[in-house]
């Protein structure tokens, strides 16, 4: 007698329930949907913006399939593509610039699913079609930066307490600060330390120079690269919203590196501009110009000067593309702020003269050091400068009309677009380090959908080719062990579905050999049981001597793949990582399904009859029966 | 249906030094190929860049590499990829133009000769990043190895590691060998089916190895050699099968999983020939060799075990 206790069989049928739930999501296709959400932090997405979204829906008489308030966004499905487009055009006029509104793709499955959490498998990029890339960041030319800062703070320092110092520069890895004699050196360094705990000083003392070096500390280093870090993903963001993509994804990778994965997105040259575009910005004081005659700094002399290569100390000289025309001016080398400042750039119109201008947002630190540059500097001009590359170009730099706080605006003859140009510079332009493109994979989305079909094709053959031999073979149990191997497949699937990990093309190929070798357990058990079968056991006996002998051998060998698998996993990446996730998986359920759900198939169909006198396992040959149980003696 | 009807055990282990010599000499040749002509690495690991485009009507591809010559790329390879409307073109590394500009020069210019021209794949990856998958590859396979050695050598006995670890390098060397005599692309992949077969052929030692362990318990008088013959016979028709199975969905994979899932399959079905052959005739006559005793495996504290005989 073969039998399940109950709570084996129930625990059977409610994973199997489990399964069929989970998996269910997969089957009711995509429709197409919009996705609100916020571009700031500040926004929320709440009841509040649904009954906005709602409303606005309601004004363009547009119907809609269902909305969904989700913790990050907000969903509303559509019945067809032209409605999707037009709803988007409709609730980005009412939501304005706080939201991003994109277009997507969300499961038509029905609500109650949604409602436990039961969602389609997330599909890789590969599959869907997109753009991942992974940016290498700058780590040195972010510390270049900071320590140029740290001697620009000292000078202050040293100027405000009224200590006399030779000169001040970075030297390396280091900030090199030179004194007359011992004693203001002494003096300097006190300050210095108390003003910046972070840095390690040390004296020197070279041809009649007292001297300080002062470098980052370890943990400053270590400090500083991950806010640079931190600030570029932030300021990837900013950019990527731009691009309106429903799920981007922006992520830290090892120490130095940012992935940064765009689904769906078509236009893939626009994508990579923005990301690429490795660009810094400054602003600085005009400190001559040859423009306007009775604004402040006019000196055409030393602006000719200049272009003749006498660039004066502490100044250098750029030219000003505007349009066709250009215009040399003679920048202070010095300072005011770099984008790291800056907050928010918009741009909007002046209510006196309604010309479009850039309305500008400082956090505190800079609105502070804005307001004191400023009230001195009225009349003056002040250049923004945007560092692509190491190369910097001045995309503006209009008068400082009054002193200038935490919000200001920029003005001057500049068209609308000008204006939107300027805004998108300003905001993308705060990168704290510059980075490189070192990885970039872009599918289109007809190779996408080709490979899900190339995938599953190819997975559903083998599929179908297994079965059909295995029933052949092992007829009745070979049934029962396809029945297995589907069950196993469904496992996999909802087990994909439930923890939303990225299914690849290779992870594809992955159920496929997961199927192909999940079999081998079913095989182990069924020969098994022949082999009882042969030795002369009763085909009650033989099925459970089969699956008990069989176990641990399938244990056995299932671990040695698993050992691979998570080697995989460990030390893959990008689509090797799908691969492993899928194997991993594979071989748990396979475990599961061909020793416990086979079994209980096996002892529901066989294993409550008194009197089994045959098995439906194929052919039994026993010719070697005899010699065998000869050789055992 | 019944495809084994074995009477006898089969002398596998008789047989044991033919078989290691011809396994000894595809793994010389394979080493030998791998020495001198190398792997033809991917872009993975070489780093540069490759770009798949879809054409409306058959292009012609030596056009294209005109194409690529005048734009700075005399030693861009461009060929057909699956169908005659698919070409792939792949890139070399330049120094100073590292940036992913490139992809978009190439395709501008690609736009030019052709407007139908489609992009539909690009990969580009930097030099530094493909030295980095090529250490991690190294990883995973040295770790890999190193735990399936622990696992037998604790599940079993270190002589059973040893042989299964040896037996199944030399599949992965071989499947290396392949791709080294014939140039196939060798990509991550490739590396990923590599490694899952490394996993999955030594289930093949394990089954055998149950076997012979259990041979030892049951046949008190026999000898190594029949005991492990036995074991293989018995095991024999599980194994065939199984295998055939396993490559039945690659097979499936290797006709219908188009070229990006081709070497992948490629490397699939090789693993699995050689697997069958590899920890039939190579890993059981090692621990033969190696001095397997009954001793070693039957330990009156082992009663309890999993699997044990009754």
């Amino acid at each position: 007698m073969n039998r399940y206790p109950l709570w084996l069989n129930l625990l059977v049928a409610f994973a199997l329930l489990i399964g069929v739930v989970y998996t269910l999501p997969n089957f009711f296709g995509e429709v197409p949907a919009i996705q609100v959400s916020p571009s700031k932090s500040t926004q929320k997405v709440d009841a509040d913006l649904q009954q906005r979204v709602e409303a606005a829906l309601k004004s363009a008489n547009i119907a809609n399939d269902g909305i969904f308030l989700e913790p990050l966004s907000l969903k509303v499905r559509f019945a067809d593509t032209d409605t999707q487009l037009k709803a988007k055009d409709a609730v980005q006029k009412v939501l304005g610039e706080d939201f991003v509104v994109a277009l997507n793709l969300v499961s038509r499955s029905p609500r109650f699913l949604t409602s436990i959490g039961a969602l389609p498998m997330y599909l890789g990029l590969d599959l869907r079609g997109g753009v991942h890339f992974l940016l290498q960041v700058d780590m040195p030319s972010a510390l270049i930066k900071k320590l140029d800062g740290v001697a620009s703070n000292i000078r202050v320092l040293l100027r405000d307490k009224r200590i006399g110092y030779g000169s001040i520069g970075r030297e390396g890895e280091s900030v090199l600060v030179k004194f007359r004699d011992a004693d203001t050196r002494n003096k300097g360094r006190k300050e210095i330390e108390t003003a910046n705990p972070d840095l390690g000083i040390s004296e020197q003392e070279q041809g009649g120079e007292f001297r300080l070096v002062a470098a980052l500390k370890p943990e400053e280093i270590k400090r500083t690269q991950d806010l640079a870090l931190q600030q570029n993903i932030a300021t990837l963001r900013n950019r990527v919203n731009e691009l309106g993509v429903a799920e981007p994804i922006i992520q830290q990778q090892g120490a130095d590196r940012i992935v940064v994965q765009l689904p769906g997105v078509q236009d893939t040259a626009r994508a990579k501009e923005l990301l690429g575009r490795t660009a810094s910005l400054e602003l600085r004081l005009v400190e001559a110009h040859a423009g306007d005659p009775s604004g402040r700094d006019y000196d055409p002399k030393k602006i000719d000067e200049a272009l003749k290569g006498n660039v004066p100390f502490g100044t250098e000289l750029f030219i000003e593309h505007r349009g066709k025309t250009t215009e040399p001016l003679l920048l202070s080398k010095n300072v005011i702020l770099t984008g790291e400042r800056l907050t928010n750039a918009a741009p909007s119109f002046d209510q006196q003269n309604n010309q479009p201008i850039v309305s500008v947002e400082l956090d505190g630190q800079g609105a502070r050091i804005m307001r004191d540059i400023t009230r001195e500097a009225v009349k003056r001009r002040m250049a923004v400068l945007l560092i692509e590359k190491g190369k910097p170009e001045v995309i503006t730099a209009p008068v400082i009309q009054s002193e200038l706080g935490g919000r200001f605006q920029i003005s001057g003859s500049m068209s609308t677009r000008e204006a939107n140009d300027l805004a998108l510079l300003l905001r993308a332009g705060s990168l704290a380090a510059p980075m490189d493109i070192i990885e970039e994979r872009t599918v289109g989305p007809s190779l996408g959908a080709d490979n899900i079909r190339i995938g599953f094709h190819s997975t559903w053959i083998g599929f179908t080719a297994i079965s059909i031999f295995m029933i052949a073979y092992y007829q009745m149990i070979g049934v029962i062990s396809v029945a297995a191997l589907a069950v196993n497949v469904l496992f996999l699937i909802s087990l994909l579905s439930m923890l939303q990990a990225t299914l690849t093309l290779p992870g594809m190929a992955g159920i496929a050999l997961t199927v192909g070798m999940a079999i081998d357990a079913n095989v182990l058990i069924n020969e098994r049981i022949r082999e009882e079968l042969r030795n002369g056991n009763t085909p009650q006996a033989a099925i459970h001597a089969g699956y008990e002998r069989a176990w641990g051998t399938i244990l056995d060998s299932n671990i040695t793949t698993l050992i691979g698998g998570l080697a995989l996993f460990a030390f893959g990446s990008g689509p090797v990582k799908g691969f492993a996730v899928v194997l991993c998986l594979g071989i748990l359920t396979s475990i599961f399904s061909a020793v416990m759900v086979s079994r209980s198939i096996v002892n529901l169909y066989y294993g409550s009859r008194r009197r089994l006198e045959r098995i439906s396992i194929g052919q039994v040959w026993k010719g070697g029966a005899e010699k065998q149980a000869k050789g055992k003696a | 249906m019944e495809f084994f009807r074995i009477k006898h055990d089969i002398p596998f282990m008789r047989h044991a030094l033919v078989f290691n010599v011809i396994s000894v000499i595809t793994f010389i040749i394979a080493v030998g190929s791998l020495a001198t002509k190398g792997l033809n690495f991917g872009v993975d690991f070489t780093g540069g860049t490759v770009m798949e485009v879809h054409y409306a009507q058959a292009p012609d591809v030596n056009r294209i590499r005109d194409t690529m010559g005048k734009i700075g790329f005399p030693d861009a390879s461009v060929q057909n990829f699956g169908t005659s409307l698919d070409v792939l073109i792949r890139l070399p590394v330049k120094p100073g133009l590292t940036s992913a500009k490139l992809s978009e020069i190439v395709r501008d210019e690609l736009r030019k000769e052709d407007a139908t021209a489609e992009v539909r794949r690009v990969e580009f990856v930097g030099p530094q990043v493909g030295k980095e998958l090529v250490e991690n590859g190294g990883l995973a396979l040295l770790f890999v190895s190193i735990g399936i050695v622990a696992y037998l050598a604790m599940r079993f006995e270190w002589k059973f590691g040893l042989a299964a670890i040896i037996a199944n390098l030399h599949d992965v060397v071989i499947i290396l060998g392949f791709f080294s005599v014939f140039q196939w692309e060798f990509s991550l992949t490739v590396l990923a089916a590599v490694l899952a077969i490394l996993g999955y052929s030594v289930n093949e030692s394990v089954v055998v190895f149950d076997r012979i362990r259990e041979n030892f318990r049951k046949m008190r008088s026999a000898s190594v050699t029949t005991v492990i013959d036995n074991a293989i016979t018995r095991t024999i028709s599980r194994t065939i099968i199984t295998h055939g199975c396993t490559q039945l969905m690659v097979t499936s994979m290797l006709v219908f999983g188009g070229e990006t899932l081709h070497y992948f399959a490629l490397a699939l079905t090789i693993g699995i020939c050689f697997g069958i052959y590899s920890s039939v005739l190579v890993a059981s006559p090692i621990v033969m060799w190696l001095g397997v005793s009954r001793k070693d495996l039957v330990k009156p504290e082992k009663k309890n075990e999993i699997g044990a005989a009754i």
